[in-house]
C-alpha cells in the first residue's frame, strides 16, 4: 500500500480507511441519537430492578472473603457485563442485514476499502457505542451507590474489553449465518451464559460440576473481573480473565476479517 | 501493449468450483472509447466486470486494469474506477444527498470537495430536488441516475456498467442514454455490458459478443452487422401449429432462414421482395415485418440462440 | 364472515411458512423454560427461600412462584416478538403484505389471521412451558395446564397490541424502543419476579396499567390455585381490551399503508 503513486490517491489516502465505516455510521445515526441516549435506560431499569425487587427478596450476599454486600452491589456489576456482551451480539444483526439483504458492503467495496476495512471498521463502531453504554452504566452504578472501590472506575475499560471481546467473536459467527433464524442460536449460546456465569448469585450455589464449567464461561470471566473492581476484591485471577478475553478478542478479529473477505471477496 | 490501452486481459478465466464463468478470453479497453459485453444472461459478462473492478480475483490468465494487477492494487484501482452494478446498492439507511457524501469520503476525499462535487451531480442525475429524501422514495429510473451519480463522485478515469438500463422503463432508459453520451462526450471510458442489442449499438464503439464463457465475436456494432448478417430480416409469425408444416417452403427465399419457437426469420438484401414472394406462394402468415439486422442477428447467427430469453 | 374465511386462509399460510423454522423454535421453546427455571427458580431460589418477607412467596417454593409468571412473560414475548419484526418487514422490508393484498384477501383477514396464529403459537409455547415446570416440580397437573389458558390470552393481547404499533414503523429503531422502554420494563416489574407491592408506590399504578401485570395475576391464579388482586373477569376485560383495540388499530393503519 505505501508503494502507492501520489498522483493516484490524496495523500491521507491511507489513513485510517476503516474510519470511513464509522463514519457512515454515524451520519445514519446523526438523526438518531435518541437511541443512543435511550441507552441509558437499560442499566436504570436492570439496577432499580435488583434493587427494589431481588434485593428485597434475597437480602445480602457474603462473599468467599467474608466480606458481605447487598444483593444489588453483588448483581450489578454481573448486569454491566451481561450488557457490555449483549449490545455487540445485538449489533451483528445489524452487520448481517447490511450484509445480505442490503447489499451496502457491496457498494463500499467497489470504493477503495478492503473487507478488512469494514471488519474493522464496524467493530470499532460497536466498540464506541459499547463505550457509551459502559459508561452511562457504571455512572448510574455509582449514582446509586453500588461502586464499593475506587478500582471501579476500570469498570469501564473491563467492560470495553468484554464487548470488544464478544463483538469480534459475535461478528465472526455472524459471517456463517445463513438466515436470521439462525441468530436463535446465538440465543442458545449467550442465554445459558447470561443465566449460568455467577451472574444472579455465587458461583458456589451451583453444584460441583456446573461449577467447573461456568469457570469456563467467558462471561464469567468478565462477571467476575468487574465484580472484583467494583466490590475492591483485587487479585491475581483477574489477569487470567483478562488473558482470557484478549485471546477472544484477537482470535476473533483474526476469523472476521478472514470470513468477511471470503464472503465478500469471491 | 499499446500505452492508452486501461484494459488489458489475456487468457482471462473464472471459475466458481466446477463452473467456468469466463472461459480464456482476450480484450482491451481503449482509453476514451466505450465498450460493450453483449450477451445473455449469464454469459459471464458480470464475472468479467467484477475482475476489472477489482473485487473478484481471476483464476487464471492475464489483467491489467490501468496499468495495475488487480488482485495485489485492489484499492489503488478502485480508486479510480466508478462502478455502476447490476442491481442498485446504494445505502438505504441515508438519503440521497447522504449517500454521495459517505461515498465520497470512502474515496478518502475531502469534504469540502465532496460538497463542490454533490451540486454538479445532483443535477446531472436531475435528483437536486430530491437530496434530502430517502432512497427507498425513489422511482427505479431515479436510483439508478443516483447510483451512476454516486459512481462519478470521484471523477473516475473508467466507468464500469453492468447492465444499466435493465428494468428500466422506456423513458426512463432513454433519459439515462442521455446522461451516458454525455459522459462519452466528456472522454469518461466507459465499459456496459447489456443483453438489449440496442442498448449496445447506441451506445458502444466497439464491442465483444459473450456466450457460455467465451468471446463469440469482436468489433464496432456496423462491423459486426455487416460481416455477420444481410441487410434485412423478414419476420414471419404464422397462426399456431402451422409454422412446422410450412418452413421449408420459405428456406429458398433467402441466404439464411432461423426457424425460432413463435415465429421465422428470413435473412436477405431485400426484405420487400421476399415478402411479396411469400404471398406468391400461396402462404398467408398472421404478420410480416421487414426490418434491418441487428446485433440481435448477429448473435442467433453466431451461437443459434437469442439474446433475451 | 368473509373477514373470518380470509384470516383462516392467512392463517394456513402462516403455518405453511412456520414449518421452516419448526424444529429451532421448538428447541427454543423447550430450552427457555429449563434454563429460566434452573438459573432462576432453582438457583437464586436457594437464596430467595431463606429469606423473603412477602406472604405470597413464603406459601411457595420461589421456583413454584416464579413459575406461572414466567408463563405469563414468555407469552408476552412470544406475542410480542411474532408481531415486531415480522409485521414490520411484511409491510416495509420484504413487502410480502404487498404480494398478499394482490389476492382477494383483506387487510382485516390478515390482521386477524396473524393474530390468531400468533395466539395459537403462545398456547403452544405455553403448553411447554407448563409441562417443564411440571417435570422441574414447581407446578403440579391438572393446574399447569389450566394456566395455558391465561398465559394464551397475555400472548394474544401482546400479539394484537404490538401489531398495532408496529403497522405505524418504518423502521427498527421504533422497535428498538418498544422492547427497550415497553417490553423489558414490563418483564421486570410487572410481578413476574417479585410482587408489585414493593415497587415504590407512586410507580405501582404504572405496573397496574400494564397488560403484563393482568396476565401475571391471572395466570399465577390458575397455576398455583392463589386469588387473584382484582375480580378475575376484570383481568380479563383488560387484556381482551388490548385485543380489540390492538386488532382494530392494526387494521385501520395498515389499510392506510397498503391500500392507497
Amino acid at each position: 500500500m505505501t508503494t502507492l503513486p501520489l498522483r493516484v490517491v490524496p495523500r491521507r489516502f491511507n489513513f485510517g480507511r476503516s474510519g470511513r465505516i464509522v463514519e457512515r455510521n454515524l451520519l445514519v445515526y446523526r438523526h438518531l441519537w435518541g437511541v443512543l441516549i435511550s441507552g441509558f435506560f437499560e442499566p436504570v431499569f436492570y439496577l432499580f430492578s435488583i434493587t427494589v425487587g431481588f434485593g428485597a427478596l434475597v437480602g445480602d450476599i457474603t462473599m468467599p472473603n467474608g466480606q458481605v454486600v447487598s444483593y444489588a452491589a453483588f448483581a450489578a456489576p454481573a448486569l454491566l457485563a451481561a450488557s457490555a456482551m449483549n449490545g455487540p451480539v445485538f449489533e451483528s444483526f445489524g452487520i448481517f442485514f447490511k450484509l445480505k439483504y442490503m447489499r451496502t458492503y457491496e457498494g463500499i467495496l467497489a470504493t477503495p476499502l478492503t473487507p478488512r476495512d469494514i471488519a474493522i471498521g464496524e467493530i470499532t463502531w460497536s466498540q464506541m457505542r459499547g463505550a457509551l453504554y459502559a459508561t452511562a452504566f457504571v455512572v448510574v452504578m455509582w449514582a446509586m451507590g453500588l461502586i464499593l472501590s475506587p478500582w471501579g472506575l476500570l469498570a469501564i475499560p473491563a467492560a470495553m474489553l468484554t464487548g470488544f471481546a464478544f463483538g469480534a467473536v459475535g461478528m465472526a459467527a455472524t459471517t456463517y449465518m445463513r438466515s436470521w433464524q439462525d441468530f436463535d442460536l446465538i440465543f442458545v449460546v449467550t442465554l445459558p451464559m447470561f443465566l449460568f456465569s455467577a451472574t444472579f448469585y455465587p458461583l458456589e450455589i451451583y453444584p460441583d460440576w456446573l461449577q467447573i464449567v461456568a469457570r469456563f464461561s467467558p462471561l464469567y470471566q468478565s462477571v467476575d473481573l468487574l465484580r472484583g473492581l467494583v466490590l475492591g476484591v483485587i487479585d491475581w485471577s483477574m489477569l487470567g480473565h483478562i488473558a482470557f478475553l484478549v485471546a477472544m478478542l484477537i482470535s476473533g478479529l483474526i476469523m472476521a476479517g478472514r470470513r468477511v473477505e471470503k464472503l465478500l471477496v469471491t | 501493449m499499446p500505452s492508452d490501452s486501461l484494459v488489458v486481459a489475456k487468457g482471462l478465466t473464472k471459475r466458481f468450483g466446477d463452473f467456468v464463468a469466463v472461459d480464456n478470453i482476450d480484450f482491451e479497453v481503449r482509453s476514451g472509447e466505450a465498450f460493450g459485453f453483449l450477451g445473455p444472461n449469464g454469459a459471464g459478462k458480470s464475472s468479467t466486470m467484477r475482475i476489472i473492478g477489482a473485487t473478484s480475483p481471476a483464476s487464471d490468465g492475464f489483467i491489467e486494469v490501468l496499468g495495475l494487477d488487480p488482485e495485489f492494487h485492489g484499492s489503488e484501482i478502485r480508486q479510480r474506477l466508478g462502478v455502476v452494478p447490476q442491481e442498485d446498492n446504494l445505502d438505504p439507511e441515508l438519503p440521497v444527498d447522504a449517500n454521495l457524501i459517505i461515498y465520497g469520503r470512502y474515496f478518502g476525499l475531502s469534504r469540502s470537495l465532496i460538497k463542490e462535487r454533490i451540486e454538479e451531480l445532483l443535477a446531472f442525475a436531475q435528483l437536486s430536488d430530491r437530496a434530502k429524501d430517502k432512497v427507498d422514495s425513489l422511482s427505479g429510473g431515479m436510483k439508478r441516475r443516483l447510483t451512476i451519480a454516486r459512481s462519478l463522485i470521484n471523477q473516475p478515469d473508467l466507468l464500469l456498467l453492468d447492465e444499466p438500463t435493465t428494468g428500466l422503463d422506456p423513458q426512463a432508459r432513454h433519459l439515462l442514454w442521455d446522461r451516458l453520451y454525455r459522459l462519452k462526450q466528456d472522454g469518461v471510458t466507459l465499459i456496459i455490458t447489456t443483453h438489449y442489442m440496442d442498448e449496445a449499438e447506441q451506445l458502444c464503439d466497439r464491442l465483444v459478443v459473450m456466450d457460455g464463457g467465451k468471446i463469440v465475436a469482436e468489433g464496432s456494432p456496423a462491423a459486426l452487422i455487416q460481416k455477420h448478417s444481410p441487410r434485412e430480416v423478414v419476420e414471419v409469425r404464422f397462426p399456431v401449429g402451422v409454422q412446422e408444416g410450412v418452413v421449408n417452403r420459405l428456406e429458398d427465399l433467402g441466404s439464411r432462414i432461423e426457424a425460432l419457437p413463435d415465429r421465422v426469420l428470413l435473412y436477405t438484401d431485400d426484405g420487400d421482395r421476399a415478402a411479396e414472394e411469400i404471398h406468391k406462394r400461396g402462404l398467408f402468415p398472421e404478420t410480416i415485418l421487414t426490418r434491418r439486422s441487428t446485433l440481435e442477428d448477429v448473435f442467433l447467427k453466431l451461437t443459434g440462440r437469442t439474446l433475451v430469453d | 364472515m368473509t373477514t373470518v374465511r380470509h384470516a383462516m386462509t392467512y392463517f394456513e399460510s402462516s403455518a405453511r411458512r412456520y414449518r421452516y423454522v419448526f424444529r429451532g423454535s421448538m428447541f427454543a421453546s423447550f430450552l427457555n423454560p429449563i434454563l429460566f427455571l434452573s438459573a432462576m427458580g432453582l438457583g437464586l431460589g436457594q437464596l430467595v427461600d431463606q429469606q423473603t418477607g412477602e406472604a405470597v412467596i413464603d406459601t411457595f417454593s420461589y421456583v413454584t412462584y416464579l413459575a406461572p409468571g414466567l408463563m405469563a412473560t414468555t407469552a408476552m414475548s412470544t406475542g410480542a416478538s411474532d408481531s415486531s419484526w415480522p409485521v414490520v418487514a411484511g409491510l416495509k422490508w420484504l413487502k410480502t403484505y404487498h404480494g398478499v393484498l394482490a389476492t382477494p384477501l383483506t387487510v382485516g383477514g390478515l390482521v386477524l389471521g396473524h393474530v390468531a396464529f400468533v395466539f395459537t403459537r403462545v398456547l403452544f409455547v405455553s403448553l411447554v412451558y407448563g409441562l417443564v415446570a411440571v417435570a422441574f416440580g414447581a407446578l403440579e397437573l391438572p393446574r399447569a395446564l389450566l394456566a395455558i389458558l391465561p398465559a394464551g390470552l397475555t400472548g394474544l393481547a401482546f400479539g394484537a397490541a404490538v401489531m398495532g404499533f408496529s403497522s405505524y414503523l418504518d423502521r427498527d429503531v421504533g422497535l428498538a424502543n418498544l422492547f427497550r422502554f415497553g417490553i423489558t420494563p414490563m418483564f421486570l416489574f410487572s410481578g413476574a419476579f417479585f410482587p408489585i407491592t414493593q415497587l415504590p408506590e407512586f410507580i405501582q399504578p404504572l405496573a397496574i396499567a400494564t397488560p403484563l401485570w393482568h396476565g401475571v395475576e391471572l395466570t399465577r391464579a390458575a397455576g398455583l390455585g392463589v386469588s387473584t388482586s382484582w375480580h378475575p373477569v376484570l383481568h380479563v376485560l383488560v387484556l381482551a381490551a388490548f385485543t380489540v383495540i390492538g386488532l382494530s388499530v392494526a387494521r385501520r393503519k395498515m389499510t392506510m399503508r397498503l391500500i392507497s
